[in-house]
């Protein structure tokens, strides 16, 4: 369809995976209050899913595979239709850095949403790649006997918890910076959801 | 242009668009309220029951992803002794001074369901048996983990001295402590499956499951069982203490 910024695929994927993301953050800090990480950080409880660990495991290992299934959805669809590259390549730091400071002195252009600044393709880029780390680095916490591949390259069973504690924390930098931005920039969310 | 002055006069082009088309003004503000997300919470809004019943659904799905993605011959790895943790975390369900204190002399281990050997074995049949270590590293359900000495029996030598039918689908443990769990049989023929007698060269102590621990470094630490009394081999799905409360039942890792 002619005019359309988001194809229907793609706003699926988008607001599934928010909500995998959403149900796997929620429940993955409960998790994590169960034995935390690093002895004075903890979530409170109003923003945890599931009640106790039991609770926020099955809800961890149920969204899990809607994550997984929209993250591969969105790749795969991503690079048939040839959209990631056409909006994300070519990546600048340089351009994002020029961008970021247009973006704070309120100079930069949104007037066609169809086309990503650089801050926006470097963030959608790294995002990305983020939840890719973040479901290898939760493989090796899941099933870290059965891949001892995978195992190694995130340093061992601990040093797998600490590279899922961070990637979750770029991911939730990254959700309050993008829920910010659109509602800033209403017609973004709003092309989100109707495509226009 | 401004960004200010650019997305006033954008804001009100689309609130005009949208004006004409009350039904999807109304689509669009339904899925941007909270309350869809909410929903999925099953705290207040919706069925707690059958949430509950679709998350258990999906536990069991993973069972079974867990026992295809289990590789029988796939070691977990084994470390130096000097990497042991010490102190060794002592953990259960209940605090260190509730531990069983279990009579080594009237200690019968006691085998149920399809086992054709023998049945009943004291202590000291057990220490007969030819005897393994393995320093292996365990992984609790909160996420810590320790690294540990193990000495005992290997598992499926042990099952086969019995005579148990290793064709089975389960096998499952009642302890001295009211603890119960069960694993799946490729789990208990895998060769670091160990009956444990011993923790670090010394008789296992109290704390760490005497008389005797099933440790498996392929499944997380609340399958481990401590002061087990009973064994059953069996076909029907025996849950366990932890599991029966929502714990995913294969819990490998």
């Amino acid at each position: 369809m002619a005019g359309l910024i988001h194809p229907l695929w793609l706003r699926i994927t988008h607001w599934l995976n928010a909500l995998a993301v959403v149900v796997m953050i929620a429940s993955g800090w409960q998790i994590y209050n169960a034995s935390p990480l690093f002895g004075e950080v903890r979530f409170p409880e109003q923003v945890t899913l599931g009640g106790w660990l039991a609770g926020a495991l099955l809800w961890h290992f149920a969204a899990m595979w809607l994550l997984a299934t929209t993250l591969l959805l969105y790749v795969v669809l991503g690079l048939a239709s040839g959209r990631l590259r056409s909006k994300l390549w070519p990546l600048s730091l340089r351009g994002a850095a020029r961008d970021l400071r247009a973006a704070l002195r309120g100079e930069l252009d949104h007037s066609d949403l169809g086309r990503y600044n650089m801050v926006q393709r470097v963030c959608y880029a790294a995002v990305v790649v983020d939840l890719v780390l973040l479901l290898l680095s939760g493989l090796v916490l899941w099933k870290s006997v059965q891949f001892p591949l995978l195992r190694d390259l995130m340093g061992g069973y601990d040093s797998a918890r600490v590279v899922h504690f961070f990637a979750m924390l770029f991911l939730v930098g990254f959700i309050a910076i993008h829920v910010f931005m659109s509602l800033l920039v209403p017609r973004a969310l709003l092309s989100m959801i109707r495509g226009a | 242009m401004p960004l200010d002055k650019l997305d006033t006069q954008l804001i009100l082009k689309d609130a005009k668009r949208e004006l004409a088309q009350p039904q999807r003004r109304l689509f669009a503000k339904q899925l941007l309220t909270l309350g869809g997300l909410s929903l999925l919470t099953g705290c207040t809004l919706t069925d707690q029951a059958s949430v509950n019943a679709m998350l258990r659904r999906i536990s069991r799905f993973n069972d079974r992803v867990q026992s295809w993605l289990f590789d029988p011959a796939q070691l977990a790895p084994t470390y130096p002794e000097s990497m042991i943790t010490r102190p060794f975390p002592f953990n259960a369900y209940y605090d260190i001074d509730q531990v069983p204190d279990v009579d080594a002399a009237s200690y019968t281990l006691h085998l149920s369901g399809l086992v054709k050997g023998q049945r009943a074995w004291r202590l000291d049949e057990l220490r007969a048996l030819p005897q393994t270590s393995q320093v292996t590293r365990l992984i609790c359900v909160e996420g810590w983990s320790a690294i540990g000495k193990w000495g005992g029996v290997t598992f499926a030598d042990f099952l086969r001295r019995a005579d148990a039918d290793t064709t089975a689908r389960y096998v499952s443990f009642r302890c001295a402590d009211d603890y119960s769990t069960s694993i799946d049989m490729p789990t208990a023929l895998h060769p670091q499956t160990l009956l444990t007698l011993t923790y670090d060269g010394q008789v296992l102590p109290p704390k760490y499951g005497f008389p005797m621990k099933l440790r498996m470094p392929t499944k997380l630490g609340f399958k481990n069982p401590k002061h087990i009394v009973a064994i059953d081999v069996t076909n029907t799905f025996p849950g366990g203490y932890w599991e029966d409360q929502g714990y995913n039942w294969f819990a490998g890792s």
